[in-house]
């Protein structure tokens, strides 16, 4: 009996520890009441991403409530042409274009900080590498073979694989920069954590209300509990 | 009380026994007065029963149950319906909770024998709701739509199509198409907001009578009707209101702080409450890398994995539930509480609780060589609980039964057992630790501060 029992926490144990595998995921710092932060990775949302993938589950008008801008300031930053601010954020390029340039369609991104995390997405726009085996010339470790060119190059400059032996075999296992983008490493780093903390926050907006309620809600509960636990108390007190 | 009032209320008692029921479910209802924290989670699946209603109701009132509609309708809710995602957050961790507190009351039913006679009907009835509450959560996670929702419920019906010669066909009815589809979203919705809610009250109805007619089990084990004073109330027995719907009211008050905490700061608990490929939306020509159920269902989930046969898979995983009801009359000790039983049963359910959960954690993994071969361990100690159970407890030593009821929660001193020195051991080394006192004392310090505001 007692090795059935040792062999149970054994097993219990070993799935704690399990090992990880594949290239490490970078940590994004992920804020959204960091209200500059979102609102720049907004605008370079619009310039960058909004040509190919929509935002459909959120309208402009929120995104202009919840970050405290103006029609005029909204319209400078990320909602263009004749498009009406009650409308949701879409793409301007139909599913049809996108598939003969592509091959598919981009996917929508409102909630893939929610599907992918945060931090993946943060990884993802920063492992472009390049390989002239792609039809846009380049390809991406944390996502291989991905039919998506990588819009942020002039910012960040061509990168390339870092290869090493794994297990006899070469493999790649990180990239660096090879030539010079209009920013430096540290500035594009905080350009991509802008566009992730953007996103992090189109993915639920409702958090900018639940997260800073959170703490009135339980300090109340627990007065309240408190309150129920002096009234048990009391009746309680003659129950030997 | 006012004389309108209580000629309202003498009106009202003419017409309908209001007073009467209140009086007999409520003042004249004894329960025992030992109840410890395991006893509260029959008052809390109540709780969340009505949680799970009530914004179940509003939710219904946007979501829209349509294959091409549902994904951005909860999307909808989350976003451009007033405090839509308050509602959303409530139900789905309030399903969660649901079944964490339903596992507590199983155990605590198991832990000190409730199950067993005279209470066989009242183990059946939570049965039935415990499989109904499986089946309402298993379609109410169809109705967002996601890709765990669509793929996830395409395994499970299609567990179905392993049963001999009308598998097949039987799938399909379910689906009510050939591939799992609007139709299938449409019946699911129907079934989850009314047909299985109106079982699952019907069921709770048929509970409670139940035990309102053999009383509340006990920490003990021992039926407290057995000692009656001369008015014939039980000695041991207190009235469940005001003790308990005090005491009740002061837990319910702790739970909805957790329950609070999660929706506020964790609605998806790290993607065990909502997962995360849930919020991409179906797609039937994508399947995903790795299929994993809801955390609940997950233990059963492994068994069925475990075994290397669809069909095999479905019988043991049905098996698996099945043994269940059959706990009564596999459980041939007369001691109920595990207070007076044999050792060798405390291990056997230490050991069947931890490979439940076991099989919990291996049901959320993908399937290796190793996990298999674990989750086939965990099934077998699983099954051999209970398939022992009827041999080692007809044989079981056990230690007298007191008269009377004892304590909630045995003192440690009074505790057989090293495990238990040795916490008693460190309980002591941590009294006498230099930091205990300065934490006592910062506290006591703001507390002044607070009280002196």
């Amino acid at each position: 009996m007692k090795k059935v029992f040792a062999l149970l926490l054994l097993c219990t144990l070993s799935l704690a520890c399990r090992a990880e595998s594949g290239i490490k995921i970078e940590h994004a710092d992920v804020d959204i009441f960091d209200q500059l932060s979102v609102i720049r990775g907004a605008g370079y949302f619009a310039d960058y991403c909004l040509g190919c993938h929509g935002l459909k589950q959120i309208r402009y008008s929120r995104i202009a409530k919840d970050l405290r801008i103006s029609e005029p300031k909204l319209r400078e930053l990320i909602l263009f042409g004749d498009t009406k601010i009650h409308e949701a954020v879409n793409t301007a390029m139909g599913p049809k274009t996108a598939e003969t340039a592509f091959g598919v369609v981009p996917p929508d991104l409102s909630l893939v900080t929610r599907t992918r995390g945060a931090d993946w997405v943060y990884s993802y726009l920063r492992g472009f590498y390049d390989d002239h085996k792609r039809p846009f010339g380049v390809n991406n470790i944390f996502s291989p073979n991905v039919a998506m060119p990588n819009p942020l190059w002039p910012l960040q400059g061509p990168q390339k694989p870092v290869l090493d032996r794994v297990d006899g075999k070469l493999e790649i296992v990180g990239v660096e920069r090879e030539g010079r983008g209009s920013m430096t490493p540290a500035e594009f780093d905080k350009a991509v954590n802008d566009i992730v903390n953007f996103l992090a926050y189109v993915a639920e907006p409702s958090a900018l209300q639940r997260i800073p309620m959170g703490k009135f809600v339980i300090a109340f509960l627990l007065f309240l509990t408190y309150l129920c636990y002096l009234l048990k108390k009391e009746y309680w007190k003659d129950i030997d | 009380m006012s004389d309108k009032a209580g000629s309202f209320r003498e009106w009202l008692d003419e017409r309908l026994p209001v007073t009467k029921f209140l009086e007999d479910q409520l003042l004249k209802y004894y329960a025992p007065k030992n109840f410890n924290f395991l006893y509260f989670f029959g008052s809390l699946a109540l709780l969340v029963l009505v949680n799970q209603i009530v914004t179940g109701i509003v939710l219904a009132m946007h979501y829209k149950p349509a294959a091409e509609l549902a994904f951005d309708s909860v999307e909808y809710i989350m976003r451009d319906v007033d405090w839509g995602w308050l509602l959303r957050y409530l139900h789905s961790t309030g399903a969660s909770l649901f079944f964490v507190v339903i596992y507590m009351h199983m155990f605590r039913a198991i832990f000190y024998g409730s199950f067993k006679k005279p209470r066989e009907l009242l183990w059946l009835f939570g049965m039935v709701i415990f499989v109904l509450l499986m089946a309402e959560a298993f379609m109410g996670y169809l109705l967002p739509w996601g890709q765990m929702s669509y793929w996830g419920a395409q395994v499970i019906i299609s567990l179905f199509g392993a049963i001999p010669v009308v598998g097949e066909d039987l799938a399909t009815w379910i689906k009510g198409d050939f591939v799992i589809a609007d139709a299938t979203l449409n019946r699911f919705f129907a079934l989850h907001v009314i047909a299985v809610p109106l079982a699952i009250l019907g069921l709770v109805v048929l509970h409670l009578a139940a035990l309102r007619t053999t009383g509340s089990n006990n920490p003990d084990g021992i039926e407290i009707k057995k000692n009656r004073d001369l008015l014939g109330i039980p000695k041991d027995g207190i009235p469940f209101h005001p003790y308990y719907t005090v005491k009740d009211l002061y837990v319910a008050g702790l739970f909805i702080t957790i329950f609070a905490w999660i929706v506020f700061y964790s609605p998806e608990m790290g993607g065990l409450f909502l997962e995360h490929p849930n919020f991409d939306p179906a797609d039937p020509m994508k399947t995903p890398e790795h299929i994993q159920p809801v955390w609940y269902f997950t233990p059963f989930y492994s068994i069925l994995r475990a075994v290397p046969s669809k069909l095999g898979g479905v019988m043991a995983m049905g098996a698996s539930i099945v043994v269940l009801f059959l706990l009564p009359w596999l459980d041939r000790c007369p001691v109920k509480s595990i207070r007076y039983r044999s050792p060798l049963f405390k291990i056997a359910l230490l050991a069947f609780v931890l490979s439940f959960i076991g099989l919990g954690v291996l049901g959320t993994k993908p399937v290796t060589e190793t996990y298999t071969l674990m989750a086939r361990f965990f099934s077998v100690i699983y099954f051999a609980f209970f398939l022992l159970l009827p041999i080692f407890s007809s044989v079981e030593i056990t230690k007298p039964v007191p008269e009377r009821l004892t304590e909630p929660v045995i003192p440690l001193s009074k505790r057989e057992g090293f495990q238990w020195r040795l916490i008693e051991e460190g309980i002591r080394a941590l009294k006498d630790s230099p930091h205990v006192d300065k934490a006592k004392d910062t506290l006591s310090k703001v507390r002044d501060k607070i009280t002196r505001r």
